[in-house]
């Protein structure tokens, strides 16, 4: 198995205070790779140096074999923000056709992804409607779509499942599985800890640093417990 | 390809924004309808109160578009009671003027007029003397027989190269504010659609897709450049058909200078749109950037300016724009004639452009 993403020293440094502090990670493609850790502990901010949207104080970041930031690799990564960056005033329809629009994708094979997506997020009903008359979860999914539209090989997905409710967040986890399966390689950031246990590999990040990592039974085992959360406390708490 | 989607989509965001495209296509409008209308106003006849003045006096004044009226006493309560602009107190060879001098325009044009008109009485006084006292000689003098001749007024024609005696301050000034109100509008709208963008984060994900930086600006100018081409047919149309404005040279010529101006102003807004952070920040830089075009467009003579104004002037687009809408508007100026205003506002236009490229480096650095 070859690797997707591959992370090298990677430190970041914003004015004085370093966020990111040396990070070695290596994502295997067809992997789902979960970055779990509180608010403020620099996903982010590595996520947006994968994806070239911030440039690293030190180190570099490979994706697929070619080094960040590359105008035709962006072809092939699919990124969902934090915040939802949607044109209000536009309708959902809209939306996902100027995205795709961006992308080198036929206006056949475009109707049909902007078709594709928006069912897998549940919002073909509500296409019509203009995204400011649409829900925070609704908005989340949006982004989702808009992430997945040009079919890319690798997906970079920062907090997707905040504010979707249950039922919804299992139908995109499943979803995910499925794009697994097709071959896609798939980073997801998350603070919640339930979703650790879905991901094929954890790296637990803490202050800017990768504090452990490996697959969930993996970690489980390591510590001798069998709770994620567990292991996160355990983890942070030795390395102080 | 991608920068034809952008123009789509701001075409969409623009047609839906129905106050945006109102402040683009109407406000100009409004205003200079209003400033028409305010500079063109007929200024109201003086009223002088007069004391001692004799009838060829009153007469003269009359004349000269000034109400007269017959007071007897030169007192301050008088002139505020009776409204008047200034008294005329004549004692003998002792004449007084006192003027309200509460706009003093006005004050010093009535002062004139009374000047003209006193000398002028005068002079005619002189000339009856001269002419009575000629006849004394003559008739004193049997020999001599011919008469003098006597010295008519002379009669000033005046010609006018540019305008003519109707020309009014708001024909001068109209070429310039159809160039500074497309200027100004297009700055603003362009500029806070940019700075939504950015505020939103939709500029951050667009420069997570392939698009090139250059893309992004050219689909702005594009985009915001056809809303400006139909803003400045309507703006020019409107002044010239509705406004009646002077145009002494040709309308396409124009519009093509309100074109270069509305996309140095679009250029302009993009780049200042960078450095605020806010629509509040964005209102900021009016006052510091755009305001002050207005002021060195030509509305002061460029020439009595001091030496540092001079070269500021130099630095602000419209100074540029608005010489050349002078030029064709009021002057009949040829295409001739303003190449280089206009090939130094595409100069800054491609400065700004190259800046704006530049600058969404904050984002991707590729
Ligand atoms: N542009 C920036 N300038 C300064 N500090 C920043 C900037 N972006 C993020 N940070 C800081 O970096 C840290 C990590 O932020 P972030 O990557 O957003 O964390 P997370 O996504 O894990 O919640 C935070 O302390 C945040 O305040
Ligand atoms: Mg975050």
């Amino acid at each position: 198995m070859s690797s997707a993403i591959v992370i090298n020293e990677v430190s970041k440094r914003f004015g004085k205070k370093y966020v990111l502090n040396q990070i070695n990670l290596t994502v295997e493609s067809g992997q789902i790779f979960g970055l779990i850790g509180p608010s403020g502990s620099g996903k982010t901010t590595l996520v947006k140096i994968i994806v070239g949207m911030d440039s690293a104080s030190h180190g570099n970041v490979q994706v697929l074999n070619t080094s960040v930031p590359n105008l035709q690799l962006l072809q092939r990564i699919g990124y969902m923000a934090q915040a939802d960056a949607l044109y209000n005033d536009l309708t959902g329809e809209e939306n996902l056709a100027f995205f795709a629009s961006l992308f080198k994708l036929k206006k056949v094979v475009q109707k049909e992804r902007i078709a594709y997506a928006a069912e897998l997020v549940h919002l073909t009903a509500d296409l019509k409607k203009k995204v400011e008359n649409y829900s925070g979860g609704m908005k989340r999914r949006l982004s989702l779509a808009a992430a997945l539209i040009q079919n890319p090989d690798v997906l970079i997905l920062d907090e997707p499942t905040v504010g979707i409710d249950p039922e919804l967040r299992k139908s995109i986890w499943s979803e995910l599985y499925r794009l697994k399966n097709e071959g896609k390689t798939i980073l997801v950031t998350t603070h919640v800890m339930d979703e650790a246990e879905k991901c094929d590999c954890l790296a637990m990040v803490r202050n800017g640093e990768i504090i452990t990592s490996g697959s969930p039974s993996e970690l489980k085992n390591q510590y001798g417990i069998t709770s994620l959360e567990e292991v996160f406390l355990q983890a942070g708490g030795k390395q102080q | 390809m991608r920068i034809l989607a952008m123009v789509k989509r701001i075409f969409f965001q623009m047609l839906r924004d129905k106050r945006a495209l109102a402040l683009m296509m109407v406000a100009p409008l409004l205003v200079l309808t209003l400033l028409n209308y305010l500079l063109a106003g007929n200024t109201v006849d003086p009223r002088l109160g007069v004391i001692n003045a004799d009838d060829n006096l009153i007469e003269r004044l009359e004349d000269s578009e000034i109400t007269v009226i017959q007071v007897d006493a030169n007192t301050k309560d008088l002139l505020l009671d009776k409204d008047l602009d200034g008294i005329l107190d004549i004692n003998g060879e002792d004449i007084s003027l006192t003027l309200t001098n509460d706009q003093p325009n006005a004050a010093k044009a009535l002062q004139m007029k009374v000047q003209q008109a006193i000398a002028a009485e005068k002079a005619k006084e002189q000339a009856a003397n001269l002419s009575s006292f000629m006849k004394t000689i003559q008739s004193k003098l049997p020999g001599m027989t011919d008469k003098m001749e006597q010295v008519k007024s002379p009669k000033i024609n005046t010609s006018y190269i540019y305008g003519n005696e109707d020309t009014i301050f708001f024909d001068q000034l109209n070429p310039i504010l159809v160039g500074f109100f497309v200027f100004f509008f297009v700055f603003l709208i362009s500029g806070i659609a940019l700075l939504r963008e950015r505020t939103t984060g939709t500029l951050e994900r667009l420069l997570a897709t392939p698009i090139q930086r250059r893309d992004i600006v050219f689909g702005y100018l594009l985009g915001y450049g056809l809303f400006a081409v139909i803003q400045t047919i309507i703006v020019v149309t409107y002044a010239v058909k509705v406004l009646d404005i002077t145009l002494a040279g040709s309308f396409w010529n124009v519009v093509l200078i309100n074109l270069t101006l509305a996309l140095v102003a679009l250029t302009l807004g993009l780049l200042l749109s960078s450095f605020a952070n806010s629509e509040f920040q964005m209102m900021q830089f009016i006052p510091i950037a755009i305001i002050p075009q207005v002021f060195f467009a030509g509305i002061f003579p460029f020439e009595s300016m001091a030496g540092w104004m001079q070269v500021l002037a130099k630095c602000m687009p419209m100074y540029y724009g608005g010489n050349a809408l002078v030029e064709v508007m009021y002057k009949g100026s040829g295409l001739g004639e303003i190449t280089n205003d206009l090939l130094v506002l595409v100069g800054f236009a491609l400065v700004f452009i190259v800046l704006n490229v530049v600058a969404l480096k904050k984002y991707r650095k590729i």
